[in-house]
């Protein structure tokens, strides 16, 4: 069973994990941040790799507890979803965060831009379902 | 970076995807559910966020304390302070990309580990838009 207590829980995981980094390395458990780090073989970026690595694990991990957490077919289309990693890639590089760096990180430590990047993809992306459900591909 | 240091990085993105797959941030209709603000919106997200920003917030702020102590090492925050039209253009984008996917980088990390066919192709078309990102951002 599939609570919102166990939702809660599995958020305040994450955030005693990204804590860890900030505590550990200082630094911000941003996973788009990471990645591009990584894809610019920035120096000492040794930890970046150890990082994604260690995320990667955690998900077999956690599929092993919650099999019916990771679907086999995605629900949409291969070019949609090819377009929607794009986007993702391009619009976190720019925007300088994704749902992690910005959503978790930068609202816990009371960043404005960070808020703003959220309240920005929340209703951009809020706007885009309800323009894909008019359009029939919702 | 000592072997031990790569070891707690690893952990933390251990954790990290852990969280996310028991948290059930790997499923595209939890995040479509969140920005499904005029349908069937599902608080999964929102609660998750929820227990992850407390927590990481009283991470945040042992941390500073620590810092003001001399702890190492230094802690890295983004020096940009200015909300500007990059930022939120970016998160438009990313806005976008969310609605049509229903992952974001953390998620299909996590799924991708856990082995979702689906998660590989994503993650390439990601890789594909960061660097794009990195090519515009210069």
């Amino acid at each position: 069973m599939h609570s919102h207590l166990q939702t809660l829980a599995a958020g305040g995981l994450f955030g005693a994990a990204a804590g860890l980094l900030l505590i550990a390395r200082g630094k911000i458990a941003g996973i788009s941040g990471i990645l591009g780090g990584a894809l610019r073989r920035e120096p000492n970026g040794g930890w970046r790799y150890s990082f994604l690595l260690g995320l990667s694990l955690g998900g077999l991990i956690g599929s092993a507890i919650a099999p019916d957490a990771i679907e086999r077919v995605h629900p949409t289309s291969l070019a949609r979803l090819v377009l929607a990693g794009l986007l993702i890639g391009l619009g976190a590089r720019l925007g300088n965060g994704c749902t992690s760096g910005h959503g978790i990180c930068g609202v816990g430590r009371l960043s404005l831009r960070s808020t703003l990047a959220v309240a920005t993809f929340s209703s951009i992306g809020a706007l885009t379902h309800v323009c894909l459900e008019l359009g029939g591909v919702g | 970076m000592k072997l031990l240091d790569q070891v707690v990085v690893a952990l933390s993105g251990l954790g990290l995807g852990v969280a996310l797959v028991l948290g059930r941030l790997t499923e595209p209709r939890v995040i479509v559910g969140w920005i499904d603000w005029f349908g069937a919106w599902d608080p999964t997200l929102i609660v998750f966020f929820v227990g992850a920003v407390l927590v990481y917030h009283g991470a945040y702020r042992w941390a500073l304390a620590r810092e003001r102590r001399g702890a190492t090492p230094a802690l890295c925050f983004p020096t940009r302070q200015r909300v500007d039209a990059r930022l939120l253009g970016g998160a438009a984008v990313f806005g976008v990309g969310w609605a049509l996917g229903g992952t974001c980088p953390g998620p299909a990390l996590s799924a991708l580990g856990a082995g979702a066919p689906w998660a590989l192709v994503f993650v390439a078309a990601m890789l594909g838009g960061l660097l794009l990102g990195e090519r515009l951002a210069r």
